[in-house]
């Protein structure tokens, strides 16, 4: 399929219910879920240096994708979701620039969907072969120092990238890890002014 | 030192050349890695003090030979970021209890400021298992040139008793970074931020 002019070979999505790891079983399990969406690389192959204008032609894919993911996670229901992450895997014939370019419609694709969050969207990125796996980074959507939500989701796709292929990867949150003990700032007692606290 | 080290590796990648197009000085991100026995394997425990102070003599050691790893001057590091990887005898909340409470405070003074947030990630995993460590600018979350990540992973760990720790620490940005955003030279470093 085709979205504002992106080639979509495939999506993938991926939902995790944990309720316990090893603990007292949480009264309500976490949920944590990506999307990734794969895509060809218009770049692949050759160095381009003016890029930077599929940042702007990604943002309905990153709509789509954060719609298609907080339905997967909460059956749309916005207000449960509660922390974030983004990510990409260029395949081989590209680079790493061109991960980079997920950035901002990756980003702010979510954060509008989920109502102007206030925090940076955690992110990584990397080149990678086919079936290669991407940590991505989780924290809360309004203020990045929750120290509960600081988690990652490790996500892949087993047939992607192709050499002239990426993956572009959101991930959500419904809250803290399972098993949250270590202290620091609270979901409760965030301000969520400046996107930090 | 309260943390039982198994062993540590210090990994340097130095791009030279980015789709065929050379990279003049090349890029360098540094990975200083600890494998350590977790105290807690095998067992749930509810107070996580001692992983707590683990993470504060890891920050430091691990920062200072990032640092050290690089051959540079502590204020010329550029961005940083960590993570942990748990064996199957733990918990992902002992990645927490390293990472989150203390290990940030002696990192920054490895790298001489460190106004923002150090980007982190963490999972389970076994012995070869790769982590992505994020990286972000010490000094200033947005700069756009420096949201990167270094995959870094040792073959023997973690075994299902120990806990990978890594810190990455950067002299540079991305070889080719041209999507606009924050530049480098525009951080004020104030609020972490911009």
């Amino acid at each position: 399929m085709e979205i504002n002019g992106i080639e979509i070979r495939k999506f993938a999505t991926f939902v995790e219910e944990i309720f316990h790891e090893g603990g007292p079983v949480a009264a309500r399990p976490l949920k944590v879920g990506a999307i990734a969406a794969v895509v060809r690389n218009p770049f692949a192959g050759r160095y381009v240096p003016e890029i930077a204008q599929l940042m702007e032609q990604l943002r309905p894919l990153g709509l789509e994708m954060s719609t298609r993911l907080a339905q997967a996670l909460t059956g749309g229901d916005l207000s449960a979701i509660e922390g974030f992450g983004k990510g990409a895997i260029v395949g081989s014939a590209g680079e790493l620039e061109h991960g980079a370019l997920w950035h901002v419609p990756g980003g702010y694709a979510m954060r509008d969907l989920l109502g102007k969050a206030k925090a940076i969207v955690p992110s990584t990125k990397k080149v990678g072969p086919v079936g290669a796996r991407l940590d991505v980074p989780v924290t809360h959507i309004n203020a990045s120092y929750v120290r509960g939500h600081f988690n990652a989701m490790e996500v892949g796709v087993s047939d992607a990238p192709r050499a002239d292929e990426m993956v572009l990867v959101l991930v959500m949150a419904t809250g803290a890890r399972v098993h949250d003990r270590v202290g620091g700032l609270r979901a409760s007692e965030v301000k969520g002014e400046d996107g930090l606290r | 030192m309260r943390a039982r080290i198994r062993k540590l590796a210090t990994i340097v990648d130095e791009t030279h050349v980015e789709m065929g197009r050379a990279v003049s000085p090349p890029t360098r991100r540094a990975a200083a890695v600890a494998v350590i026995a977790n105290p807690f394997a095998g067992r749930y425990e509810g107070d996580l003090e001692e992983l707590m102070a683990i993470g504060e003599e890891l920050g430091d050691l691990l920062g200072r030979r990032a640092v050290a790893a690089l051959g540079i001057a502590p204020a010329q590091a550029e961005s940083y970021g960590k993570a942990a990887i748990v064996g199957e005898g733990g918990e992902l909340e002992h990645a927490a209890a390293i990472l989150h409470p203390r290990l940030g405070k002696p990192l920054r003074a490895a790298v001489e400021k460190g106004a923002a947030l150090v980007p982190s990630a963490k999972k389970m995993g076994g012995p070869g298992a790769p982590i992505d460590v994020p990286l972000g600018h010490k000094d200033a979350a947005y700069v756009r040139s420096h949201f990167d990540a270094m995959e870094v992973r040792l073959g023997d760990s973690p075994r299902a008793g120990e806990i990978l720790v890594a810190v990455v620490v950067t002299d540079s940005g991305r070889p080719s970074p041209r999507i606009g955003g924050l530049a480098k030279d525009q951080v004020e470093g104030k609020d972490g931020l911009r």
